[in-house]
């Protein structure tokens, strides 16, 4: 790697450790202080380096010179180190040496401690999203700040704010017992699985960043499976799907960035290895008794990418949805379970079930009921996806919608559209 | 919106009436995309669950007797609780209910929740 790279890598990979391993040390009220500090610690980084030379071990020096100037941090503010050295009982000579512990294990604690941290539910799910990828992903506010079309400012007010609020409900910064594992992994896996949806649905139309913020989601679920505690049937579940849809990321943007659908994308650039790895882990996933919605999904995800269509693979997405839908309802679950019952049973079955779904205001609804209809009734069809161009909010969306009505004008014959 | 209890109730009892394995396997899909569809709609509250057909009734004077069925040939066979705005809603949903198909030709109960917050 040349050293222009190198910097930003080691950012990408350690700031999350040396941060969280300090966090830990000084507790939530003292985000601030762990965040300065590694900051301070990659600016000296760039300073010597350039001057001096990359040294032998780059992740070493790092971490020795982190050490460093923490310990001349709380030589300067003693009331700061008798503050958190309270919280220290166990280490008697905390005033002349506190342990900055940098081994392997530590820092995967650390990790997951503060994946727990930012995952909790007292702090909105765009903070959670935000907070990760500052803290645990070493994106910057600007970074985010795109990553959401929103304005640095409002991502800086948006993080602090949670800061504070975690400050406030005085949120331990430690990894979570066994017996409260269950219930807390959820939430964890939920702000996993809201960046990767950040990134994989994201308005945006820069491919890099999109496909960055669904790696640092999977990287940071591949931390959840390498600690033993974590490593649920869940959790491979979450793994899997993400695998699955990650599988076909080069296949379903054109070179503008703009949307490819499933049935349109060239299936030659497919991740093979993706889908071999979602396969295995969704094996690894069916160990237990509890069926979530991560497995249905990963199940549904797994048939898509099968080729082409068979009864046999529209027959299984139907009643993986059928079955997810008896977990959770959502709208995008429902109208795809109709465009699957559509496959099997026909378009005439699945329009008097779309029919009753009551989702007039979806622009999706109107897709639907578009296509069922291409074919069957034209002019009906067009009236839906003129109804679903006006609805929808995105220039993405716009766009589909409108390649929609060009076809059907186009091929006004055609009885199968999509 | 008010909650309805459905109870499906069948003949389990005529050994002559009773459907083959593949009748029965075939009908999984069919309740699988009959409740599917229910979920679909956000009508359904709870997926309930299926009853074997065999039990025990306790009466108050201490006698227990197999099954609820003494006069009648059909007993529950599941249930489950659905949303609707009124019986009409309730039993246009019921009416595509799987167990009134041939060979079940079973029947459908249905049933107004009481409301825990008002009583009625």
């Amino acid at each position: 790697m040349c050293n222009k790279e190198l910097l930003p890598h080691l950012f990408r990979t350690e700031y999350r450790k040396i941060v969280s391993v300090l966090c830990s040390l000084f507790g939530i009220s003292h985000i601030e202080v762990a965040e300065d500090i590694v900051s301070d610690t990659f600016l000296t980084a760039t300073e010597t380096w350039s001057m001096k030379g990359v040294p032998q071990n780059p992740t070493a020096w790092l971490y020795t010179v982190a050490k460093n100037k923490t310990r001349n941090y709380l030589k300067r503010n003693t009331l700061f180190t008798k503050e958190i050295s309270g919280n220290l009982v166990s280490e008697p000579a905390v005033e002349e040496e506190i342990s900055i512990d940098l081994t392997e294990r530590h820092i995967n604690d650390s990790l997951l401690a503060m994946i727990f941290v930012v995952s909790d539910p007292c702090i909105s799910d765009e903070s959670q999203i935000s907070l990760a990828l500052n803290l645990l992903c070493g994106f910057s506010i600007q970074e985010i700040a795109e990553a959401f079309l929103t304005s640095k400012e409002s991502i800086y007010k948006r993080i602090s704010r949670a800061k504070e609020k975690l400050k406030e409900k005085k949120i331990s910064i430690e990894p979570p017992a066994a017996v409260e594992i269950e219930a807390r992994l959820n939430n964890v896996l939920r702000t996993v699985y809201l960046l990767f949806n950040e990134g994989y649905y994201s308005t945006t139309q820069n491919t890099i960043l999109r496909e960055d913020l669904c790696a640092e989601a999977m990287r940071l679920n591949l931390l959840l499976l390498e600690n033993e505690k974590t490593n649920q049937p869940v959790t491979n579940a979450l793994f899997s799907l993400m695998c699955f849809h990650a599988s076909r990321f080069k296949a379903r943007t054109n070179e503008e960035g703009e949307i490819i659908l499933y049935d349109d994308q060239d299936t030659r650039l497919w991740n093979r290895e993706l889908i071999n790895q979602g396969i295995h882990y969704l094996k690894l996933a069916s160990s237990g008794d509890r069926l979530s919605r991560y497995h249905l999904e990963a199940g549904i995800a797994y048939w898509h990418t099968n080729k082409g269509d068979s009864m046999e693979k529209w027959d299984n997405i139907l009643q993986l949805y059928n079955h997810l839908l008896t977990l959770e309802y959502t709208p995008i679950a429902a109208l795809n379970r109709t465009y699957a019952l559509s496959k099997v049973y026909g378009n005439e079955t699945a329009i008097a079930e779309a029919e009753k779904l009551n989702l007039t205001n979806h622009h999706f609804y109107h897709s639907l009921l578009g296509t069922l209809y291409s074919g069957i009734d034209q002019t009906t069809a067009l009236l839906h996806f003129e109804t679903a161009f006006k609805l929808a909010n995105s220039t993405a969306d716009k766009t589909t919608i409108a390649k929609k009505i060009h076809n059907l004008e186009a091929f006004p014959s055609k009885s199968k559209l999509i | 919106m008010k909650e309805f209890a459905l109870l499906f109730r069948r003949d389990f009892e005529t050994k002559t009436d009773q459907p083959s394995i593949e009748q029965l396997q075939e009908s999984i899909k069919l309740w699988q995309n009959w409740i599917g569809g229910i979920a679909a709609r956000k009508k359904l509250v709870n997926k309930g669950n299926r009853l074997h057909p065999e039990g025990k009734v306790v009466r108050s004077n201490n006698i227990i007797t197999d099954g609820p069925y003494a006069e009648i040939k059909e007993s529950i066979g599941g249930f489950i609780v659905i949303r609707a705005i009124d019986f009409v809603e309730a039993e246009a949903i019921a009416k595509d209910c799987p167990v009134l198909l041939h060979p079940f030709n079973g029947s459908v109960e249905i049933r107004q929740i009481i409301s825990a917050e008002t009583n009625v």
